[in-house]
């Protein structure tokens, strides 16, 4: 038997705008309303809401067979909230039907984790009752930004409760064992660590329209075979993808969403096939083995690590000097600065950063809606230069007015 | 292959960007193995004081550094010289006048220079004919306006193919200012004559398109590429212990855009005084640079080098924190590629041909003085900044060869000959 458990992640940044130097001190509008706004729309029209109403279509005619599970970030909840409601009505009818999950992560997509986990915390908890509030239900199984994973995560995570974590099945933590199966990592004692199985992801994340690629065109028939040749060799079948997959990363007229539609009824052939969720998959099957992730991963490019990140001394810099506001930030109790600081925590800011493959012209530029990394990371340290600056006028004021309050104080 | 090239002086006898260009492309050539016959000016005894004999100096380095005997030099005695305008030729006609000096030409003919700079252009291509008469070759490479004519000449007496090599059109040295129509007919009437076209940039090549009426596919865009001496990269010369130094390498002249990076220096020195703004060149422009730095109450913080060559060019570099390009047209522009070589960050004006090429900088429009300021704060203020965009830009400028360029160039000769 074998459970084919379907994951997407939904995330949209708060992208900022041009931030010049000159303007620190008198500015404190950061992003950038009306391209985020013309992206959710975007992102809304081509893969959301036609990938949701299909998903539902198919939820519903197989009865309960047919299961999918999410990750939504609270950036994305928020900006879908502002710009296009009607895509949290059809997450909220999916919700409905029983048969999707929903996943925990950090509100902000951010690597919280690496350099506060105070923050990190507190941004879960946010997530969890966001989640809570909109969809009716409460996570148990816990995914980190970009699938970043290594051993002390894993103990920080069950020390929090989840039942189960995703990661990469990276072939490095794998060696010879498959991800087909559940594992624990060695500083754990109860959770169950769920590993994609990358080419069959990738196969339709990535490859699915590349006439460049020997397996090109994908059909359901053969993807079905190669999920069958399983079937002795694993419990599950991780399939962990970003939503934008259908429709964004892979345009409608590659016939991506025909090949969905068709795929569960196909897979479904097989008697020994079946769906599954995250939960489901760490209630039912036991782990097999014990990890040991003492570098940490992630499902990013080539090297699945943090090089996409955290590669270079520009993102290196804008992180430490993100964090080494934190404490003033939340100090001031102010909503707006606080709000502004953690969308800066989300990952994607340092992403626009990365320095590796830039000649080349590669999927990071594609991304990126600066001219060049460079110019990310000066808007970033000039943005965090303005909330500094607005951290400390706050705190002036507030000390001298306590400083009022005892003369008066005194007086009386 | 053999090619009848017509250039220019080469480093460090040259004055800007066009005979750094020359050489890079015939050592490029003499690696593809293709001989090369260059025919370069050389001024007359009276004139040259300033940039000393060039046969000598030239021809002995060429000939010895690898080489292989591909170039051979043929003198041609001319006042002309690049980038020179019709003023600066009437003067040293004046003074081949005044000092009576009279040199012959290899036939024992009194050489008499043409009275305006077009007349000396029209009689520098009559001489090339005599050696386009004498020399063996399958193609013809003009380099930049002032060869055309010979270009031209040397394809009418012999029937070979002429290619020319467009460097910097009238448009880009107007700066916006309008052109010299005489300068204007000489190129269109080089483009129409020759065979191809081979273009510094993509920039270049929509110039000639748009303003020569020449079809796009007449025209090969080349980028130029950057030298590699063996000398290391050395940081020691340090002209302040406190200062950041901030440095423009390049003619004073409108085309370069002086103006927007002394008006950014002004911005950038409100947030942080502690920087050293370097001018180093000499144009047109220097006293209206100096009087504008005394307006912008920043002339203290200011230092003019004048004209720097050889050594002193990249001991410039290396002394530098940022280079900053902020031309208003620039065809290519080299000189952020040697910066690059000599571990400088650089940061580009959008409106050139080498930020066609170049990831690794930081890019501007030439107008935006805000944002050229913002970049250059940067730079200044977060080390991590500069250290990333030194060690990448150094990684990507070693990419960028002449041998390269000249294959394209060769590319180029073969599609003209196939076609015969």
């Amino acid at each position: 038997m074998v459970g084919i458990c379907f994951y997407f992640q939904v995330h949209q940044p708060w992208r900022m705008r041009q931030y010049s130097v000159f303007e620190v001190g008198n500015n404190s509008n950061y992003f950038d309303e009306e391209k985020n706004r013309e992206i959710a729309l975007k992102v809304a029209r081509k893969c959301y809401l036609p990938m949701n109403k299909l998903l539902l279509s198919l939820i519903e005619r197989l009865d309960g067979k047919f299961k999918i599970s999410f990750s939504v970030t609270g950036t994305a909840l928020d900006q879908f909230e502002e710009y296009c409601p009607e895509v949290i009505e059809s997450f909220k009818k999916l919700a409905k039907t029983g048969c999707v999950e929903f996943l925990a992560e950090t509100y902000y997509h951010s690597l919280s984790v690496l350099e506060s986990k105070e923050e990190f915390k507190e941004q879960v908890t946010l997530h969890r009752k966001r989640i809570k509030d909109l969809f009716g239900v409460t996570p148990t199984v816990f995914r980190n930004t970009e699938l970043i994973f290594n051993n002390d995560i894993a103990h920080t995570i069950e020390e929090l409760g989840y039942k189960a974590i995703l990661a990469e099945g990276a072939d490095h933590i794998l060696g010879w064992r498959s991800p087909n199966f559940l594992y624990r990592p060695h500083t754990c004692e109860k959770i169950k660590l769920l590993l994609k199985n990358y080419k069959l992801s990738d196969d339709v994340a990535f490859r699915f329209s590349n006439k460049g690629w020997e397996e090109h065109p994908l059909t359901c028939e053969k993807y079905t075979k190669w999920i069958n040749s399983v079937n002795g060799n694993g419990d599950v079948i991780n399939l962990f993808m970003d939503y934008e997959t259908f429709g964004e990363h892979q345009w409608e007229d590659t016939g991506i969403f025909k090949f969905m539609e068709a795929l569960p009824f196909e897979v479904l052939k097989h008697p020994d096939n079946y769906f599954i969720t995250p939960s489901e998959e760490a209630e039912k099957y036991e782990v097999r083995d014990v990890l040991d992730i003492h570098n940490t991963m992630s499902w990013a490019d080539v090297e699945r690590d943090l090089s996409a990140w955290l590669g270079n001394r520009i993102q290196n810099n804008a992180i430490k000097e993100l964090f080494s506001i934190e404490k003033l930030v939340k100090k001031t109790k102010d909503k707006k600065i606080i709000e502004s600081w953690r969308r800066l925590t989300t990952s994607d800011h340092l992403y626009y950063m990365c320095t590796k493959w830039f000649a080349d012209g590669d999927v990071h530029k594609y991304f990126n809606p600066y001219d060049s990394p460079y110019d990310s990371f000066i808007n970033f340290m000039n943005v965090i230069n303005d909330i500094r600056i607005r951290c400390n006028d706050i705190l002036k004021k507030d000390t001298s007015k306590t400083a009022v309050k005892g003369t008066i104080e005194a007086k009386a | 292959m053999k090619v009848l090239m017509f250039g220019w002086e080469f480093p460090p006898f040259n004055k800007g960007g066009l005979g750094t260009a020359c050489l890079g492309l015939t050592k490029g050539l003499a690696h593809n193995d293709v001989d090369v016959t260059f025919v370069i000016p050389k001024a007359p005894r009276g004139i040259q004081a300033k940039h000393g004999h060039v046969k000598l100096m030239i021809a002995n380095n060429v000939k010895g550094v690898g080489y292989k005997g591909h170039v051979e030099f043929e003198e041609m005695r001319t006042l002309l010289a690049p980038y020179m305008s019709e003023e600066e030729y009437l003067k040293k006609y004046a003074i081949t006048r005044a000092t009576g000096i009279t040199e012959v030409d290899d036939d024992g003919d009194e050489e008499v220079y043409g009275k305006d700079m077009y007349a000396e252009i029209v009689r520098y291509a009559n001489k090339a004919t005599l050696i386009a008469r004498n020399t063996e070759y399958d193609i013809i490479h003009a380099h930049d306006w002032m060869t055309y004519k010979a270009g031209i000449a040397a394809k009418s007496i012999s029937g070979k193919p002429l290619v020319v090599h467009i460097h910097a059109t009238e448009f880009d040295r107007g700066g916006g200012n309008g052109v010299n129509q005489k300068v204007y007919d000489i190129e269109r009437e080089g483009f129409h004559a020759a065979d191809k076209i081979i273009a510094v940039s993509q920039l270049t090549k929509n110039t000639v398109v748009y303003h020569y009426g020449v079809p796009e596919e007449k025209v090969q865009v080349v980028h130029n590429a950057v030298e590699f001496n063996e000398k290391e990269v050395s940081h020691e010369s340090r002209i302040s212990e406190t200062d950041k130094i901030v440095l423009f390498l390049g003619r004073l002249t409108l085309q370069k855009g002086p103006d927007y990076f002394v008006e950014a220096a002004a911005k950038v020195l409100e947030k942080e005084p502690n920087t050293t703004f370097v001018i180093a060149g000499d144009g047109d422009m220097e006293h209206y640079i100096i009087n504008k730095c005394a307006d912008l109450d920043i002339s203290n913080k200011v230092l003019f080098t004048g004209f720097l060559r050889g050594d002193d060019i990249d001991k410039a570099y290396s002394m530098a924190d940022l280079y900053v390009m902020p031309s208003v047209s620039e065809p290519f522009g080299i000189t952020p590629l040697e910066a690059l070589r000599n571990g400088t960050p650089i940061l580009i004006s959008k409106q050139s041909g080498v930020s066609e090429v170049v990831s690794h900088a930081l890019k501007c429009d030439f107008w935006d003085i805000n944002q050229m300021a913002n970049q250059m704060l940067a730079v200044i203020q977060y080390p991590s900044l500069q250290a990333d965009l030194t060690e990448n830009g150094l990684n990507e400028v070693m990419g960028f060869s002449w041998n390269t360029a000249a294959a394209n160039c060769v590319s180029v000769y073969n599609s003209v000959l196939s076609t015969r």
